[in-house]
Parts: structure tokens; sequence; C-alpha cells
């Protein structure tokens, strides 16, 4: 009874799963399928699932319009770039909160987050004066410092949680042992950490990558990534659904084998073991 | 060498103070066992030696030289800590072998160390393993050999058995009072648990809200305990207290008497009560006492297996060189 009670619970949230997991992945689905189409099959009623004329021809003409080589370059250097920009600022921002923590930590944790409670369009202004003032524009080193701002607090907020969850008492045993604290933090601390930093970076990275908002109103020609890129083929020229497919399908690509490759490393749990 | 001590050393956690002003003294090569109830200061104590916690006034010296501002790394002494506090990436080589990488030791030295502490501690077979993959027993020996490689003066072990089961905890209990024999370097040992304390220590330091109720060696505090806080939590069963009329037969406000020292008599004895519980251990009879109008309950010792049972009236003499006397204050009268 128990058992059959136990089997049908496993079998309903198998279903269910599935279900929110295809409707998540389900747009990112139809893109890669439209980017398969023609225009004239794209848009056409009732959508065409399988049943059409697949074709490259759209990847052909989008990299023939515009570099694709040139916009990830750029994504790769901004995204990487913010990302251990960083990471270098908050270890021991993170690292001072968790394990050395004042009355006023819980209230910097707050405050540092509520910088992401403001529209980006209310700082657009102040941020493009700066830019103008620094020859900032369309630069890739400006964006970088700018997604790492913007990016930051979660990034200390994530790593604040995974500190967290390593106990005191290992670093402590680490002084004892006679760890100054270069080598506490460096054969401790990061060791046992690297999971969750990795996860941060991953997020993090994949957060900078797909930043739009700023990279779509600090750049023209020269930094633009490949956001940008995509929003090149939302044109006024018209609506070319299965052009906006294939960019968005290469634009998307990276980050995807990027994730999918590191998902083990991230689940990883390697405390286990260290304090009963 | 491994004396250390304490000079007026206070500890105040914002406006609370956890230990007053205390002075002690412990010599080398001794075993020291902190005992005391949850919250009275003993571990605190522990770290503050360690230098994991900064004391708030007052000296601690080492060995004769000050230490009150010397980082934990520098004082030179080895911590056992309850939850063991092993590095999980590591294997039992590598936490073994970290205090001696950390002192810049040569690999031939190292690996020399860690391998006779590895046989002295039944690890040998284990040395490639992680901790995650070793019981509770085996994580407790690692987090020992981690600490005797480097030859501190002084171990500091915090309640080190009492994530272990009770039989592996009695076997450990023996193994850390050989190590301490052989090894001869000074222990301070924090516990909770008497009987460890009893067992144990050359030295017993007992404390209540952060102060120190009486120090002596184990069997002295068992006979002449100070007050009525130590008479109550050395010994196993505790002691039976009792105040009132009985007492002051003695010409006290408060006198004790040890469950052991109290005689099971056919009939007249100096006491009269209902038996409650008894406990059967073969070799002993614990019997819990009611209706004796002298306390709530009074605990009785018997040797081997006496046949009395629930509801039974029970006849008991105490030994007359065996009844503590204490004053109003809880004090002990000589």
């Amino acid at each position: 009874m128990a058992r059959a009670v136990k089997t049908q619970r496993k079998i309903i949230t198998t279903i269910a799963a599935w279900t929110i997991g295809l409707i998540i992945f389900f747009p990112i689905f139809w893109t890669i399928l439209t980017s398969f189409k023609t225009e004239a099959q794209a848009i056409n009623d009732p959508p065409l699932f399988f049943t059409f004329d697949w074709t490259f021809e759209n990847y052909a003409v989008v990299q023939e319009r515009s570099d694709y080589m040139k916009f990830l370059w750029n994504s790769v250097i901004i995204a990487g770039g913010s990302t251990l920009l960083g990471i270098l600022v908050a270890i021991p921002a993170a690292w001072s909160m968790a394990f050395v923590p004042s009355k006023r930590t819980k209230d910097i944790l707050l405050w540092m987050l509520s910088t992401k409670m403001l529209p980006a369009v209310g700082v657009l202004y102040p941020i493009s004066l700066l830019f103008v003032e620094f020859n900032l524009l369309d630069t890739r080193s400006g964006l970088m410092v700018v997604l790492m701002l913007i990016n930051l607090p979660i990034i200390v907020w994530m790593l604040f949680t995974y500190f967290k969850e390593i106990p005191g008492e290992i670093l402590e045993a680490a002084r004892m042992d006679g760890a100054k604290f270069k080598e506490e933090i460096l054969y401790v601390l990061t060791p046992m950490a690297i999971p969750g930093i990795a996860s941060t970076v991953l997020l993090n990275f994949i957060l900078a990558w797909n930043e739009a908002f700023w990279t779509l109103n600090l750049t023209a020609a020269k930094a633009a990534p490949l956001s940008a890129f995509i929003a090149s083929y939302s044109s006024p020229e018209g609506l070319f659904f299965a052009k906006l497919s294939a960019a968005s399908t290469m634009a998307i690509a990276p980050v995807l084998i990027l994730g999918w490759f590191s998902q083990k490393q991230l689940v990883r749990g390697l405390t286990f073991g260290a304090v009963k | 060498m491994g004396q250390i001590q304490l000079k007026q050393v206070t500890k105040t956690f914002g406006d609370v103070e956890v230990i007053p002003p205390l002075d002690l003294t412990i010599q080398d090569g001794e075993f020291t066992v902190f005992v005391g109830p949850s919250g009275c200061g003993k571990s605190t104590l522990l770290r503050l030696i360690a230098g994991l916690e900064d004391i708030t006034a007052g000296h601690i010296e080492i060995d004769g030289k000050d230490a009150t501002d010397v980082v934990p790394a520098k004082r030179g002494l080895a911590m056992v800590f309850q939850s063991y506090a092993l590095y999980p990436h590591m294997t039992v080589r590598k936490n073994i072998a970290f205090p001696l990488r950390m002192a810049k030791l040569g690999k031939a030295e190292i690996n020399k160390r860690v391998e006779n502490a590895a046989s002295v501690l039944n690890l040998t077979d284990y040395l490639e393993r992680r901790p995650g993959q070793l019981s509770g027993g085996q994580r407790q020996r690692v987090a020992i050999g981690r600490a005797i490689v480097r030859e501190p003066v002084a171990f500091l072990l915090d309640e080190p058995l009492s994530n272990l089961d009770a039989a592996l905890r009695v076997g450990m209990r023996l193994e850390i009072s050989e190590l301490h024999k052989r090894l001869e370097t000074t222990m301070v040992y924090v516990t909770h648990d008497q009987v460890e304390a009893m067992t144990m220590a050359d030295k017993i330091v007992v404390l209540q809200a952060g102060r120190i109720e009486q120090v002596g060696s184990p069997l002295e505090l068992y006979r002449t305990p100070c007050n009525t806080f130590v008479a109550g939590f050395i010994g196993s069963p505790k002691m039976n207290l009792i105040t009132g009329g009985e007492a002051g037969k003695y010409d006290a406000h408060t006198i004790g008497v040890r469950p052991e020292h109290i005689d099971v008599v056919e009939s007249g004895g100096q006491w009269k009560g209902t038996v409650g519980v008894a406990e059967h251990l073969g070799s002993d009879t614990f019997f819990h006492i009611h209706n004796t109008g002298l306390a709530e309950m009074v605990t009785v010792r018997a040797i081997g297996d006496v046949s009395l049972t629930h509801g039974d009236t029970i006849h008991l003499t105490p030994r007359a060189g065996e009844i503590h006397r204490f004053n109003a204050g809880g004090l002990r009268i000589a």
C-alpha cells in the first residue's frame, strides 16, 4: 500500500518536472527550430513543427551579413572579464562577511542588494555621462566594469552563502595547524569552496553574456557583443524571424554548451565528511 | 615543556561576562580536564588558551612567556575539535601532513612523521582515503594524528569523544590516556562528562558560570568536594544532598551522602523509604527511593543483586565517616 503510494507519487512528480522543464525549454527549442525554416515557413499559420524544408540558408546569410566571430570574441572578453573582476572583488568581501561578521554585516548585504532594486534605465544617464567623460563609450573595458558592478551584489551573495556552509572550525583547525591567512585561504577555504565558486562564475558569466540593456546602449560597432548581434536582426527593415532565430541560436550556443559540460562540477558537494 | 598559566584571564562577549577574572596553572605534562555543565565556559576557556578567541583582560603564559597576543599558529599548541574539523578535500595522509607542511619541513621528514603517527594510531591502511570514507572513530584518530605529528608543547582537546557511540567512547578514552602516558605532553581536555574527567585526569578543574569551583585530583574532588555544586557534579550516580532536620542533627545546613555510602539493612536502619525504581546491573543495584522524608528522592547503590522491587519498604543506614557537611552558603564544613 505504502509502496504503491510512493510509486504513484514518483510518477506524478516526474511528469510534473518534465512538463515544467519542457515549458521552460520550449522557447529555446522553437528558436532553434525556426532557424532552420525559410522566412515564409517561419511565420506560417498554423505553426510548422517538423514538416518543413530544413535549410541552413539563414546561418549562411547571417554569417555573410555580419561577422559572427567579432561579436563572439567581444562577448567572451566582456563576460569573462567582468566575471573575473567580480570574483576577485567578491571572494575577499564574502570571506569577511561569512567568517568575521560585524554588527553591520547583514545591513551591508541588504544594502548591496538594494542596488538591484532600481531599474537599470534609472542610472542610464549618469553612467552614460561617466562613459563620455572617461572615453569609455564603445569600449570593452568600460562594459566589463559596468557589468561587473551590476552583477557584483549577486556574486557576493552567492559566495557568502557558499562560504557560510563551510564550518568555521575547519578554518580554525588550519590556524591551529600553523597556516597563515594566505595559506588558510589558498589551501583550505578555496578548495572547499570550488563547487560554489564554479557555479557562481558560471551564473555570472551567463548573466553577463546575455546582458542586453547596457551592451546595447553603451556600444556601437567596435565593442558590440552577441546581444547587439541578435538585436541587429530585429530591425525596422521588417521582421526576419528565421534569421533572427539563427542569430539567437548562434549567440546562445556557446553558453548552452558551457553549461552542459559544467553541470556535473556544479552539483558536486565537497564538504561531506569534514565534520560530523 | 608545556606549562600554561592563566593570570586574571577575563572574557566578555558584549555586556556578558562569560569568564570573570580567573587564575589557573597547568603544569608541564599534566592531564588537566575542564569539566562542568554546558554553558559553563569550559570550551571558551580552551579557545582562549588556543588563541582562537581574544581575551578581554589578563595574561596567558606558555612556558613562562607571555602568549596573550600571540596568534594561534605561533603558540605551539595543537587542538582536536569536537567536530574533528578534518580537511574534506585532502586524504588522510595530507590531513596529517598539513601542520608539517605549514612548518615548511622537508618531504622525507614529513613522510617519516606521518607514517609514524599513522602506525601509532592504526591508520596506515587508510592513508590514501578521504575523511568522508572513514568511520567516526577513524576520523577522530586522524584528528589526533594531525595534532601529534607536530610535537606540540600541549594538546587542547574540545569534547573529542562526544560524537562517538558509547562503546567507541570507552575505547578512545583508553587510547587517549595511553597516548598521554607515552608522550608525556601536557593535555587540556574539555568535557561535560564527569566519568571522562574522573577516569582520565591528573587534575580536574570544575567550572560553573565561568568560575572555577574547585581544582584537584579526581579523588580529592570525590572525597572532599568544597561545595554542594562539586559534590553533586562529581560522582555517579549523584551524591544525595539532604537539607532540613536530618542535616541539623549533623550541625549542618546540608549534608551529602554518596549512593555507595549508604547501606541497605534488613530492618531498623536510620532511614526508611519506598523503592521507586530499582536498576539491576548485575554487579550493583541502584535503588531510587521515595518517601524517606529526607529529600525528593534518595539514591542508593547496593553491591550485587538485591531483590527488592518497586513499592517495597527499604531500610537504610549511612556510613558514619562518609557524611559531607555543608553550611547555608553551600560551602563545606571541615
